[in-house]
This record gives structure tokens, C-alpha cells and sequence, in this order.
């Protein structure tokens, strides 16, 4: 076990920047999350910690050694790739062994660990089947027996659960992060689901295009995001397009005048503001005038769309009690929305920064 | 619907005039070597085995035999390896000149078979001289030919082989700690099975039953099965010929029924 530092490392592909500058230390026993949509340099940054790509420039160091220079065989790290890599002329039995057979291990202990490793994941008794005979999440567990029983200093998983059914997702979730947990081992994880990263990491980085946007606990993301990639990108997001006007006022791109939080970055452009925090109460509580355009019923929750003053907002309230004035409001119908300014966050979005609007419908 | 089930009779019609089509000699061939008359015609007169025992009377067949026997698996022990070596080399590697060295292993696919023998012909003259040796007529001279058949068939099917090979194992393998060469040993070169016993069986059956080039290359005392019938037809035309291409067919179809236990040959071709 160790930490794993990833020293700014870089990726160059002839002029194209694929990883820029990526800084991150991995604490022993952690779990960090890499967080981006497709092509935003997540996985090539951990195929530069596997071995697969040497970086342009930077370094990694796994407990304190710097390994930049070796290759994949010397590093110590234990990996489970997104096709799960099972060696389709070998047994799961051997398959899992092939570690600890290239680590001299004896005969006799290899077996045992083999046999222990296998019994702890449910699969004893599928030890001499071959991978083709398994199921998708069987060959799952194959693949993970097989990066563990080595015990690596560093465990790197690349999109493990994307090839598996949204059921058997959520339970095996739930199955690595507890053995992870258990061994205490520092591992780094790369997915472009949030939910996954969300439920499963100690920390995450949101990397787009190549560049880490920010790096922080599940709730320092939702709530203090960096800048409009990221509010845009984690959670769902009321992104406002825009400019300040003054302190706590904010003029969108249609003219409306919104509050907002007293001050930001510079250059702030965009207002974030969470759904949940947008209060709607049928005409005359305060707040601000807006038109309901659609009502989304989701059983718990009700998403109430609205344009208020030429700017389209959305909020997500707990569904209404029946017979409420607020479960009677319709399509059309006037409200007033409020919310607290200090949560309506002001943000820089770059070009390129912003994911496709909601469509409503 | 009387429409849609014409069609499926007419598409098995179809199927089975195809399949009687391509089988439609070798079934000839085995059927004539038990005919009990010299000259074929139809109805048979009886049925016998006598040509099967002229065919193992005469010597040269045996004989031709043995040498074909030699010659295609002296050919493919040298064509596989090379030829698997290459298809690797053209196929992970990243040097200039891939594409250029492919379409030269592969070139004598598209050569007429009395081409290359003539070339090949002139070619060990000229180099008889040179190590004042014989080449044309011995068994050496016979496998350097054939190795050219060989290798063009084990690099398209070693090729092919690679191309589907999941390259993810093989980092696997590097991750938990193998060195490139037991990765080579243990993963790729298992994975690649099919392939090579593809190419070894269809190398194997290219040498033995090549007859145009091996036609310009033989010498007295030193001939393959298929030009020693070649010779036989020179002056009798008789269902001995036709026992002893029986005797082949089911020398072939075995070993293609061997090969296929090993690996499914629906697969590779």
C-alpha cells in the first residue's frame, strides 16, 4: 500500500494536449474518482499510472517511488480494464493465479490464495470454467479477484461497471467500494457516470478536454463548484448566461434582473442555481413573477419549468399533497419563484463549457 | 403463406445445387475408383477394389507420396514460423515499409503457378552454378519453393488472426507482472491458436497439392504425388488415377476433420 502522486503529468499527441497538467495525490486507502464526459483525458491519465502511455512530461510516483520510468510489469499496480481482459484460453482458476504465478508464488500457496479469493467473490465453484462460460457480471468478479489477490500497492479501475446492466451496476457498486474499503487500498477509478463516482469516491476530479476543472468530496462539488463545467456537469443546474450588475444583482441574457451572491470570480458570466433551491408558491407569497410552461411529475419529486421574464429557470420541488394549491397548479399558470441569493452562485464558463440544454419538451 | 414457403424450397434448391455443384467432381472421382471397368463409362459393369491395388503396386505413387508427404510438412515447419513472425512484425509494428513488406509476402498468391516454377527454374540453374550443387530435382530445392506458397498463407491467416486478437489481455498480462516476452508466450501466442493451426493445415494442404509450379521443379526419382498421377495420365487413363485421388481426398478431408476439433474452422476462414 501507498500513495499514489501523479506530478504534472502531461500528454501530448503531436499538437494536441490529451492530459494537461494533471496534479494529484492519492492518499493510502482512498478512492478518487475520475470524472468527465468522453474524450476529457481520464482515461489516458490512468493508463499514464498503469504504464500504457508514457507521459509527455511529469511524473508518477507510487509510495514514494518514482515509477515513470518503468513499465507496466514493475509497477505494482493491480487493474481491471472496461472489457474486463480475461484470458479466454485459461480457467478462472488460472486466470486469477497468473499474478501470482509471474510473483514466483508457490504452487501450493497460489492455490489456497486462489482458492480463498474466489470463495470471498462467490465464484468456488466456478474455478475451471472458462470466461466465455460466465456471465457478464461473473467475468466481472473474475477480473477483480484476479487484480487483487496480488495485492497491489495501487488498484486502477477503468470504467469497470459500464458493460454491466443498470441493476447489477448499483449492486456491484456497492460490492467494490466495501472491499476496497476492507483492504484499504488507494485506488483510482475512472467513469463519466456521475452517480457512480458520486456514491463511490472519497474525492473526485472532473477533468473536460483534457484539464482538471476542480478536485474535492462529492459535496464540495454540488455546492461550491469552480466554475460552470463543473456546476453543469455534476448534478442538474440552472446555468444563466449573463452578466453582474451590481452587488447581489445579476442581468441574464433576456433582461431579467435576478439576485444573486454578493461576489464571484471575475469575469463571472453565469448564474448556478440547483433546482432545489428555487422556491414556487402559486401568485402573492414575494418573490419574482415567473410563467409555468411545464410540469414534470416524478412520483417523490415535480420538476416545475418556468419562464420568468424571458429567462427559462427550472426548479424540483417534493411533490405536493394532493388537494394543495400547489399541486393544482397547471401549464400556464402564474407563480412566484424565490430563492436565497447567496445560492445563486456566479460562475465563468468558458466556450465550450456548458452541456446541451435541458430539453423540456 | 404458400408465397413465402416457395421461396424458402427455392432457396434450399438453391443451396443444394450449390453444394452439388462443388462436390459434384469429388463425389465423381470416388465413385469412378470402384468402377470395375477401364474406360468410364456409365452404368458401372461391377464394383471393385483392383485400382486401389494397382494404385499401391506402383511405386511411383508411393513414392510420390513419401516425397509430398516430406515436402509439405518440411514446408509449412519453415512457412509457419516465418510467416507468423512476419504477421506480427507487419501487424504491431510501426515502421515505414509495413504495407510494402505485406503486399510482398503475400505476392505469390497472385503469381500463376507455371510462372513462379519457370522463374524458380531459371533461377536455380543460374544458382547451381554459383555453389556448385545441385538444387533443381532435390528435396531442399522442392521445399525453398514451396515455402513460397506457405508463408503468403500464413501471413493472411496469422494476419487476420491478430487483427481480432483483444490487445487488452496482453496489458493485462503486463499489469500483473508479466515481462513482454511471457506475455507473448502466455497470452498472445495462445490466443493466436487458431490462426496458426489454420495457417499450418492450409499451408500443408497448398504443398501438397500444388501441381503447376512443383511441375518445372522435379527431377528424375524425385517426384510429388500429384505429378507422378500427372505422369500416369501420360499413358493410361484409368480409374487408378482416380483411387489414388480418393486415397488424397480422404487424407485431406481427415486432417481438415482434426483441425477442426482443435479449432472451429468456420471461424478462421
Amino acid at each position: 500500500m501507498g500513495t499514489l502522486t501523479l506530478d504534472a503529468l502531461s500528454r501530448r499527441y503531436g499538437a494536441t494536449l490529451a492530459v494537461e497538467r494533471v496534479d494529484l495525490t492519492v492518499a493510502e486507502g482512498e478512492l478518487v474518482a475520475l470524472l468527465g464526459p468522453s474524450g476529457c483525458g481520464k482515461t489516458t491519465t490512468l493508463r499514464m499510472v498503469a504504464g500504457f502511455v508514457p507521459p509527455s512530461e511529469g511524473r508518477v510516483l507510487i509510495a514514494g517511488r518514482d515509477v515513470t520510468r518503468l513499465p507496466p510489469h514493475a509497477r505494482d499496480t493491480g487493474m481491471v480494464f472496461q472489457s474486463y481482459a480475461l484470458f479466454p484460453h485459461m480457467s478462472v482458476a488460472q486466470n486469477v493465479a497468473f499474478g501470482l504465478e509471474m510473483r514466483k508464488v508457490n504452487r501450493a500457496e497460489r492455490e489456497a490464495r486462489v482458492r480463498e479469493a474466489l470463495r470471498l467473490v462467490r465464484l468456488d465453484g466456478l474455478a475451471d470454467r472458462l470466461p466465455r462460460q460466465l456471465s457478464g457480471g461473473q467475468q466481472q468478479r473474475v477480473a477483480l479477484t484476479r487484480a487483487l489477490v496480488v495485492n497491489p500497492a495501487v488498484f486502477l479501475l477503468d470504467e469497470p461497471l459500464s458493460n454491466l446492466d443498470a441493476k447489477l451496476r448499483a449492486e456491484v457498486r456497492f460490492e467494490i467500494r466495501a472491499l476496497q474499503q476492507r483492504l484499504g487500498l488507494t485506488t483510482l477509478f475512472v467513469t463519466h457516470d456521475q452517480e457512480e463516482a458520486l456514491t463511490m469516491a472519497d474525492r473526485l476530479v472532473v477533468m473536460d478536454r483534457g484539464r482538471v476543472r476542480q478536485v474535492g468530496s462529492a459535496e464540495e462539488l454540488y455546492e461550491r463548484p469552480a466554475d460552470a463545467f463543473v456546476a453543469g456537469f455534476i448534478g442538474r443546474c440552472n446555468l444563466i448566461p449573463g452578466q453582474v450588475e451590481g452587488r447581489g444583482l445579476f442581468r441574464t441574457a433576456a433582461g431579467a434582473v435576478l439576485p444573486c451572491a454578493l461576489s464571484g470570480p471575475p469575469g463571472a458570466n453565469m448564474l448556478a442555481l440547483r433546482p432545489e433551491a428555487i422556491a414556487v408558491a402559486p401568485g402573492g407569497a414575494d418573490g419574482m413573477a415567473a410563467r409555468i410552461f411545464a410540469i414534470t411529475y416524478l412520483g417523490a419529486q415535480t420538476e416545475y419549468h418556468m419562464d420568468l421574464a424571458g429567462t427559462r429557470l427550472f426548479a424540483v420541488l417534493p411533490t405536493p399533497a394532493e388537494g394543495s394549491a400547489m399541486r393544482a397548479l397547471a401549464v400556464g399558470d402564474r407563480v412566484m419563484a424565490e430563492w436565497d441569493p447567496a445560492l445563486a452562485r456566479l460562475l465563468c464558463a468558458a466556450p465550450g463549457d456548458l452541456p446541451a440544454p435541458e430539453t423540456t419538451g | 403463406m404458400i408465397g413465402s414457403r416457395m421461396r424458402r424450397m427455392a432457396f434450399a434448391l438453391a443451396v443444394a445445387g450449390a453444394y452439388g455443384l462443388i462436390l459434384a467432381p469429388v463425389l465423381a472421382v470416388i465413385v469412378i475408383s470402384v468402377f470395375a471397368q477401364e474406360i468410364v463409362s456409365f452404368p458401372p459393369r461391377g464394383l471393385t477394389l483392383d485400382w486401389y491395388a494397382n494404385a499401391w503396386e506402383k511405386r511411383e505413387f508411393a513414392r510420390g507420396f513419401a516425397t509430398s508427404l516430406q515436402l509439405a510438412l518440411a514446408a509449412a515447419a519453415i512457412g509457419v514460423p516465418c510467416g507468423t513472425a512476419a504477421a506480427l512484425a507487419i501487424s504491431r509494428g510501426a515502421w515505414r515499409g509495413r504495407q510494402a513488406l505485406n503486399t510482398l509476402l503475400l505476392g505469390p498468391l497472385a503469381v500463376p503457378g507455371v510462372v513462379a516454377g519457370t522463374a524458380l527454374y531459371l533461377f536455380y540453374v543460374r544458382a547451381e552454378f554459383w555453389v556448385d550443387d545441385d538444387i533443381k530435382g532435390t528435396l531442399a530445392g522442392l521445399v525453398a519453393a514451396h515455402v513460397l506458397l506457405t508463408i503468403p498463407w500464413t501471413v493472411r491467416l496469422v494476419f487476420a488472426s491478430l487483427a481480432g486478437l483483444d490487445r487488452a489481455a496482453e496489458e493485462a498480462a503486463a499489469n500483473l507482472g508479466a515481462r513482454p516476452f511471457t506475455v507473448f508466450r502466455r497470452v498472445t501466442l495462445p490466443m493466436l491458436r487458431p490462426g496458426i493451426v489454420a495457417a499450418c493445415l492450409f499451408s500443408f494442404i497448398q504443398s501438397f497439392e500444388n501441381l503447376e509450379l512443383t511441375l518445372l521443379l522435379v527431377g528424375p526419382g524425385r517426384v510429388t504425388l500429384p505429378v507422378a498421377m500427372l505422369n500416369y495420365l501420360e499413358f493410361r487413363v484409368d480409374p487408378t488415377l482416380a483411387a489414388v485421388a480418393t486415397v488424397q481426398i480422404t487424407l485431406v478431408g481427415a486432417l481438415m476433420l482434426i483441425t477442426d476439433r482443435f479449432v472451429k474452422l468456420s471461424r478462421v476462414v
